[in-house]
């Protein structure tokens, strides 16, 4: 349980980015949550809604987009979405294929209302 | 409405300060190993055996990550080594801003090894880079063959799985081949090695590993 630390960098992010828009709201963060990242969604999101309830950020949406895991193939480049813990290449059957995406946990965008 | 872009990780400042150790122990050509795992793996015991068998002549140090009391401290003060503990007082993860703290007594120009022992978890571990060489995960046979299933993250990023307790194969139902399957559906490249703490198997492969890694860390310098 560590998507509270994770809320809290979320949360100062925003804080230090809303010093740039005196004028302005920050209604929304998006950020990008990669399968492989370790991050529950569910406790981030809960985490999220306790660090701002009461405080000048409530209402502040939070919105995660989840992000697959992207194997591709080193012999034949065919680029697929891994499931179910198979990493052989559907195209030429290769095993040893590498992960091109799906460990993210990055902060892609803010809304701001000016 | 507008929209700002960012695109910054969200452990942004862990990661800057995990970049700058990483730098640190580059210039000094020194390895930095992660040791992660359940509790009750087998971390303490393997680190013991390492330093146990460890060539005096190496320069080793050790952090030792826990919740609560210098008890692992205290049983990896007694091969001669530097051992510090790191006490996070109910967070479950080191983070690269404890291990920085933690160095400060420690000139790494005089380190050829640092060993970072986690806090027992297989989770939180896996999103915080320490500026660690390589991320170790240890799974032991009294374990769940379908771990590196259920924590795909820390199999995924560890380079090396280290599976122990293998003396009580015979005893318990644990299959290292399905464990060991397992985790290559994870991480196809993973590397593995099988030891037993208690009678000594493996551990030479291990040692050897540990050694190769570090010399060559050492020549990139």
């Amino acid at each position: 349980m560590h998507e509270l630390g994770i809320a809290s960098s979320i949360l100062e992010t925003v804080v230090k980015e809303a010093e740039r828009h005196p004028e302005g709201r920050i209604t929304k963060v998006r950020v990008r949550v990669g399968e492989l990242s370790g991050v529950d969604v569910e406790a981030l999101q809960f985490g999220f809604e306790c660090i701002v309830k009461e405080t000048e950020w409530e209402g502040l949406v939070l919105e995660v987009e989840s992000i697959p895991r992207i194997q591709k193939c080193p012999k034949c480049w065919k680029e697929f979405r891994m499931a179910d813990f198979d990493p052989q290449c559907p195209q030429c059957g290769e095993f040893a294929t590498d992960c091109i995406s799906g460990d993210e946990l990055n902060i892609a965008y803010m809304e701001v209302d000016e | 409405m507008s929209r700002v872009e960012v695109e910054k990780k969200v452990l942004n400042e862990n990661q800057m300060l995990a970049e700058q150790l990483r730098m640190r122990y580059r210039q000094s050509g020194l390895l930095c190993i992660n040791l992660i795992s359940a509790p009750g793996s087998g971390k303490t015991l393997l680190l013991e055996k390492t330093l146990e068998r460890m060539d005096r002549s190496v320069r080793v140090a050790v952090l030792t990550g826990d919740l609560q009391t210098e008890n692992d401290a205290q049983r990896l003060a007694n091969f001669g080594f530097p051992v510090k503990q790191i006490v996070t007082g109910g967070t479950c993860h080191l983070d690269a801003r404890m291990v920085e703290k933690h160095l400060v007594d420690w000139n790494l120009d005089d380190l050829d090894l640092l060993i970072v022992e986690n806090v027992g978890n297989l989770v939180c571990p896996s999103s915080y880079d320490l500026g660690e060489d390589a991320k170790i995960v240890l799974l032991s046979t009294t374990e769940g063959e379908d771990k590196p299933l259920k924590y795909p993250s820390i199999f995924f990023k560890s380079e090396l799985m280290v599976l122990t307790k293998i003396d009580l194969l015979p005893y318990v139902p644990f299959k290292a081949d399905v464990a060991k399957g397992n985790a290559r559906r994870v991480h196809p490249r993973m590397e593995i090695l099988e030891v037993s703490s208690t009678t000594g198997e493996g551990l030479d492969a291990w040692m050897n590993w540990l050694e190769a890694r570090r010399k060559t860390k050492q020549t990139a310098r």
